[in-house]
């Protein structure tokens, strides 16, 4: 359990610092996503299923669902047909 | 020019000489080259044309010295701020310290108290329903009025968008894949799922962990989900603007009037007169299932509308 704990709080910390480090910004929403989801399994840990619940649904689910409509609103993510120069050019 | 030049001198050369290398290399300069001339100007009428935007407003321009005076004030605010926040989070008890909050009488009282006064087998939802009602009556408001602000900058609605709405529609299309088999053999099975486990944490809110705000995000969550794969034309047989209208003011007008009393009796609480029934039964804890079901609405329809209106500017 103990073992678990660490890898997640690791897990959590590498995302957060990659999120910002990541070159495009669709692959940060998606690691954004993923330390969401992480998080909300600490919350499970951390004896709080109710939190844990919210974080999955809004944390990883909606707030990144929004993130990405964002940034097709702002045009960061190209069409289908070039995906390598997605984000970087406005 | 210079360019341009060089250009011309490959064709006058190649119609002296007439060899075949000349014209290929040629032609690739010319693709090579012409292409970024063009965004170069676009680029600069594009910076010229949003230059007025950039600008600071008028306002401080007249005024440099309220300007200055302005950023100075802004960065004095900003540090003590962080100072005082800094302050406080020294005094904090320590993570997961035993005796952290133990001689509050508070916390004692919720965890013998809220059992039996509420009914509510999951003291959490007892509390922020009950002993909290009104703190979450203005959270529900709150996430009304972002929706509301959403709308407002946001909607194409009228004449005057019209062009901007077809357009949209247009791009909207580049990122939709039409009839997408895996992604709707996905959703047919995952959306039924996920609807009923929002609808159980909703109903369960009392019983077990969960609540109104965390089913209500699963609920909206799975309404994302069987628009993204069937598209709204599906999604508008059973959800449209009027239903979100209807469902997001009917529910706060019903929480309004269940927990308002709350504003006129300083917090103090006062009867419903349902009785709290058989802990741990659904139909118990009075008030609690139906302020639950109507938070779990407001959400949901807030979740979805967000989505909707993010993406699409409509409904």
């Amino acid at each position: 359990m103990e073992a678990l704990n660490v890898i997640l709080l690791v897990f959590i910390l590498v995302c957060a610092i990659a999120v910002g480090r990541a070159k495009s910004l669709l692959s940060s929403v998606i690691i954004f996503m993923s330390q969401g989801l992480a998080m909300s399994i600490v919350w499970i840990m951390l004896r709080s299923p109710d939190l844990a619940i919210t974080e999955a649904a809004v944390g990883a689910g909606i707030s990144s669902l929004l993130m990405f409509v964002t940034l097709k609103k702002i045009h960061a993510i190209k069409e289908e047909g070039s995906p390598e120069e997605d984000a970087e050019e406005e | 020019m210079r360019k341009k030049n060089k250009a011309l001198a490959h064709l006058q050369e190649w119609l002296e000489h007439g060899d075949n290398a000349l014209e290929v290399e040629m032609e690739e300069e010319l693709e090579e080259e012409l292409p970024p001339e063009a965004p170069e100007e676009d680029h600069l009428e594009r910076e010229e044309k949003e230059d007025p935007r950039l600008n600071t407003p008028k306002k401080l321009e007249k005024h440099p010295a309220f300007e200055r005076w302005y950023r100075v004030a802004a960065v004095v605010v900003c540090l003590l701020l962080v100072g005082i926040l800094l302050f406080a989070a020294v005094h904090m008890p320590n993570f997961g310290q035993a005796d952290t909050l133990v001689d509050s009488e508070l916390s004692a009282f919720y965890v013998e108290h809220t059992l039996e006064e509420t009914g509510a087998v999951n003291i959490i939802t007892g509390i922020i329903l009950d002993y909290r009602g009104f703190d979450t009556l203005g959270e529900s408001h709150v996430l009304f009025i972002g929706v509301c602000t959403v709308l407002l900058l946001l909607s194409i609605k009228g004449e005057k968008d019209q062009e901007r709405r077809i357009w949209e529609d247009a791009y909207d299309r580049n990122f939709e894949p039409r009839h997408d088999e895996i992604l709707q053999t996905c959703a047919r099975i995952l959306t039924p799922l996920t609807l009923v486990f929002g609808i159980y944490i909703i109903l369960n809110g009392h019983l077990s962990p969960g609540g109104g705000f965390s089913g209500g995000a699963v609920l909206g969550a799975g309404l994302i989900l069987y628009q993204n794969a069937f598209g709204y034309q599906k999604i508008e047989r059973f959800f449209t603007f009027r239903t979100f209208k209807a469902v997001s003011v009917m529910s706060l007008l019903l929480y309004s009037c269940a927990k308002g009393y709350h504003f006129f009796t300083g917090a103090n609480h006062l009867e419903s007169g349902i009785s709290p029934g058989v802990a741990g039964n659904i139909f118990s804890a009075g008030l609690l299932l139906p302020l639950n079901f109507v938070v779990g609405c407001v959400v949901a329809c807030t979740m979805y509308a967000l989505y909707t209106m993010f993406r699409k500017g409509d409904f």
